[in-house]
């Protein structure tokens, strides 16, 4: 039995310890919004917030989050309120649409992490998760409008 | 366009009736309140409750490009809808929601899904609101002439009258369908070329938009697949003894294509396939290399064995002056959608119910009938948000397994495939060889032959698309540039081999652009031309590229260079749209470096200008990812590279500014989802040419600047 905490709630799994967490989060707990995509910790698209810090949930095992706390895209907010979620709506950030929970929450790292905006080069260095569609540019622009805003 | 009737006829066919069981598995916010409710349905496309909710049938799958949004505003457009009241939702797979562009396919792709839906959807709108004026008249004894629409209501001025489309919605049904209706002018657009935001933005923004990886039907497990790491090897035997062992792995099965291995979730299932013993029969392929496939083609290329020819004008070989040879090489490229391949099939009691991120909904039922046994009436496929597709998902091979496992195991499976499986059992963008020779006198190019060795996908994904030996897609970017050239010859050869082969954003004319656009540089430096200048001197027949073109050069301020950075520029044509631009590069860790690209497109009658920017800028980034360090080799008929680690793709600190500048045109809609997909190579390459004097003719970059 491994407990974990995950948008501040308790779950008691009968999962084999070395399960990723993103697998514990997708197929145990029915939880979606947060991607698979590499299984390497290479693109991103599983990134969930672990005690805050932004972290790649494919090759976390499960037994490592236990303790912790674990928040995904669904916690950011009910209403899409979040800055970074608003500016995301406002520069229209997302085409297919599949990496930006993460893209969304190492952003959002980055702004807890940050103290007032960032600059583009700890962009760069913050948001290494690959998008296919190429919506880098509005990625850039929608953190630097959601620091603005904050 | 489809009549009420037939599309009735058509209906009965798939059992749920019009209003269809499946409620969109993606922004299921929007999901509309009126499944329970006698809707008006004038058509196949649209459909309008009693609460006002307008319904749009997409037959096209969102996959990145805008449809949800710019399909819908069409609709609305010619309905006078309130935007607002408008939701969507994906077709079924039904003969009726067939492309005439695409011999009645259904088919996401080409950038053709507003040009093809433009006329209908206009026309399904603005019969809806004929019949519905026609209703509001009839019940206040009006003629409907004198009846006007606007955001969901109708009026009448002099009686100073109004109902809500919903409150005429029941009406509206017995109104008899007109056989033809008025469209507006371009001039009445209310919606049409505005700025919107997208409706399917905000499910994007927290996670509860739903893709293919996110399906979950009850009592459903889950599916990893061993394929042949040869291309079109057989399982000889396998060993499951230790895939068994692994905690929670239920059992194995084999499949036409390897072993899947059944487990109750997606890590047992990956675990245990990775566990699985198998000896391959490895087939045909077990030798090949790229480095064989490429010494291959250029044997075919110098033997011009098999040359067919695909245009011809004047004769090239009758002229003289400057001649200038070249051989342009690019590699197989891999489509990397974000969302792996997937499938979740469910094949019970004589139905096979299919859930996919699919471009191809038809194909998809095709094979989900072939691999369940049943008549494709019994297959439905559910089409959900796509994590991507680029051409990848105009495939449904990831469909077919689907179905045979569930067959298998008699119920419902979700096959997964890992970021490995992705790479290394694609259908690439071919590689291929193109022999160029330009001969310049006066300053202007006299004469050009251009030949491409390349395998077609078209030969087996569309045959009609082979006339006379050449795959019309295989000479884009050859025959059709911009360019007068009063001598030309342009030939083809098949390079056929065991490879998979398949479209690929901006199918052809992704390499084909790259090959023309450099070497018309090649040209201008031959001549001794600025190659804007020179390009513009040979594109008086191509008005439109050529506005392109201008427009680039003149935004980004062509010919200031500032110290160590170089301008390159091209142009191309996709789709009947056309993309130019100039990029701003230097070199940093022995890869180009671009800072800043300037384009200018013409997609004709824009629907959503800020959709347009958003391709435009897309297809950039896919293009320059590709060109930067794309590439796929094959040894001893295996793929080497496996993920984004050697698989490298572009990331945020390497992405351009990219500013875009539509140009404003009331002609036809075309494409914009690829045109700036082929210039970004060549304007790089060209770039790189001004900065070291080198002239890159393989690609990737990176192989080039070591």
């Amino acid at each position: 039995m491994i407990s974990i905490t995950v948008n501040g709630t308790r779950h008691d799994l009968e999962v084999p310890p070395d399960m990723p967490l993103l697998w514990v989060i997708r197929d145990e707990l029915g939880m979606t919004g947060t991607k698979f995509g590499c299984g390497v910790a290479q693109c991103g698209c599983c990134t969930v917030h672990v005690d805050g810090k932004a972290t790649r949930s494919c090759v976390m095992p499960v037994s490592a989050a236990s303790g912790k706390q674990i928040h995904t895209i669904e916690s950011l907010s009910n209403d899409n309120s979040h800055p970074i979620q608003r500016a995301w709506v406002a520069e229209q950030v997302p085409q297919c649409g599949y990496c930006q929970s993460g893209q969304i929450m190492a952003a959002a790292a980055l702004l807890k992490r940050v103290a007032g905006e960032p600059s583009d080069a700890e962009i760069s260095n913050a948001m290494t998760n690959i998008c296919r569609c190429g919506t880098y540019d509005r990625i850039r622009s929608a953190i630097h409008r959601a620091a603005r805003q904050a | 366009m489809i009549d009420r009737a037939g599309f009735m006829r058509a209906s009965a066919g798939f059992g749920a009736g019009l209003i269809l069981a499946f409620e969109l598995p993606g922004c299921a916010k929007d999901a509309d309140t009126a499944r329970n409710v006698k809707e008006f349905v004038p058509n196949a496309w649209v459909r309008i409750a009693p609460d006002g909710t307008v319904t749009v049938v997409l037959s096209k799958s969102e996959m990145g490009q805008g449809v949800v949004m710019g399909l819908a505003t069409i609709v609305a457009e010619e309905l006078d809808a309130a935007i607002e009241h408008v939701r969507t939702e994906f077709a079924p797979a039904e003969p009726v929601y067939g492309d005439p562009g695409f011999g009645g396919d259904m088919v996401t792709g080409g950038s053709t899904s507003v040009s093809h839906s433009w006329s209908t959807l206009r026309k399904a709108g603005a019969t809806a609101r004929a019949m519905l004026v026609a209703a509001a008249a009839q019940q206040w004894k009006v003629d409907a002439t004198s009846c006007t629409t606007r955001q969901s209501v109708i009026y009448h001025a002099t009686s100073q009258r109004q109902a809500s489309y919903g409150s005429v919605a029941e009406a509206a049904a017995g109104v008899p369908v007109p056989q033809s209706v008025p469209l507006k002018t371009t001039a009445q657009f209310s919606l049409i070329g505005k700025p919107r935001q997208r409706t399917d933005v905000p499910p994007k923004v927290n996670g509860t938009c739903q893709y293919g990886i996110d399906v979950r039907v009850p009592g459903m497990v889950y599916a990893a697949i061993a394929r042949s790491p040869v291309f079109g090897g057989r399982v000889k035997h396998y060993d499951a003894r230790n895939a068994k062992k692994i905690s929670g792995v239920l059992q194995t099965v084999e499949v036409s294509n390897g072993v899947a291995v059944v487990a109750k979730n997606t890590w047992a299932a990956f675990q245990g396939r990775d566990a699985l013993e198998i000896v391959w029969n490895e087939g045909q392929n077990a030798t090949v290399s790229t480095d064989s496939l490429f010494a291959e083609a250029e044997h075919l290329a110098r033997g011009r064995i098999g040359e067919r020819l695909a245009a011809s004008r004047g004769n090239p070989e009758a002229v003289s002056g400057t001649v200038i040879d070249a051989m342009y090489r690019g590699p197989f490229l891999a489509h990397a959608t974000m969302e792996p391949m997937n499938a979740t099939a469910d094949v019970r009691d004589g139905r096979c119910t299919v859930w996919a991120p699919t471009q191809v909904q038809l194909r998809a039922r095709a094979l989900a009938s072939k691999a369940s046994g049943l008549p494709p009436e019994q297959c439905t496929i559910h089409t959900t948000f796509l994590g991507g597709g680029f051409g990848r998902r105009l495939e449904a091979d990831y469909v077919q397994e689907a179905v045979e496992v569930s067959k298998a195991i008699g119920g419902p499976v979700k096959v997964m495939w890992s970021r490995e499986d992705d790479t290394q059992h694609d259908f690439y963008r071919p590689m291929s060889v193109n022999t160029v020779r330009g001969v310049v006198a006066g300053g202007a190019i006299v004469a050009l032959t251009h030949q491409v060795v390349s395998p077609s996908w078209l030969r087996r994904w569309f045959p009609a698309g082979m006339k006379n030996g050449v795959d019309v897609l295989d000479v884009l970017e050859v025959i059709d540039a911009p360019y007068a050239i009063p001598n030309f010859r342009a030939t083809y050869i098949d390079h056929e081999h065991g490879i998979p082969v398949g479209s690929w954003r901006a199918p052809d004319a992704n390499w084909n652009g790259f090959v023309t656009e450099s070497f018309m540089d090649e040209l201008a430096h031959a001549a001794r031309a600025d190659p804007l200048a020179f390009r513009l001197a040979h594109m008086e027949k191509s008005p439109r590229a050529a506005a392109v073109l201008r427009l680039a050069a003149e935004k980004a301020g062509w010919g200031q260079n500032q110290a160590g950075v170089a301008q390159g520029l091209a142009v191309t044509a996709w789709a009947g749209s056309f993309g130019a631009m100039v990029v701003d590069v230097s070199i940093e860790k022995k890869l180009p470096k671009v800072h800043r690209v300037v384009s200018a497109v013409d997609c004709g009658t824009v629907i959503n200008p800020d959709i347009v920017v958003q391709q435009a800028q897309g297809a950039t980034n896919f293009g320059l990812s590709a060109a930067l360090t794309g590439k796929i080799t094959l040894s001893k008929g295996r793929v080497e590279q496996s993920n984004f680690y050697d698989y490298t793709v572009l990331r945020l600190a390497d992405a351009p500014a990219i500013e875009v500048h539509v140009v404003p045109s009331n002609e036809t809609p075309t494409g914009i989802g690829e045109i700036c997909t082929p210039p970004i190579a060549p304007a790089v390459g060209n770039a790189l040419f001004a900065l070291t004097g080198k002239r890159v003719r393989t690609l990737p970059f990176s192989d080039a600047l070591v």
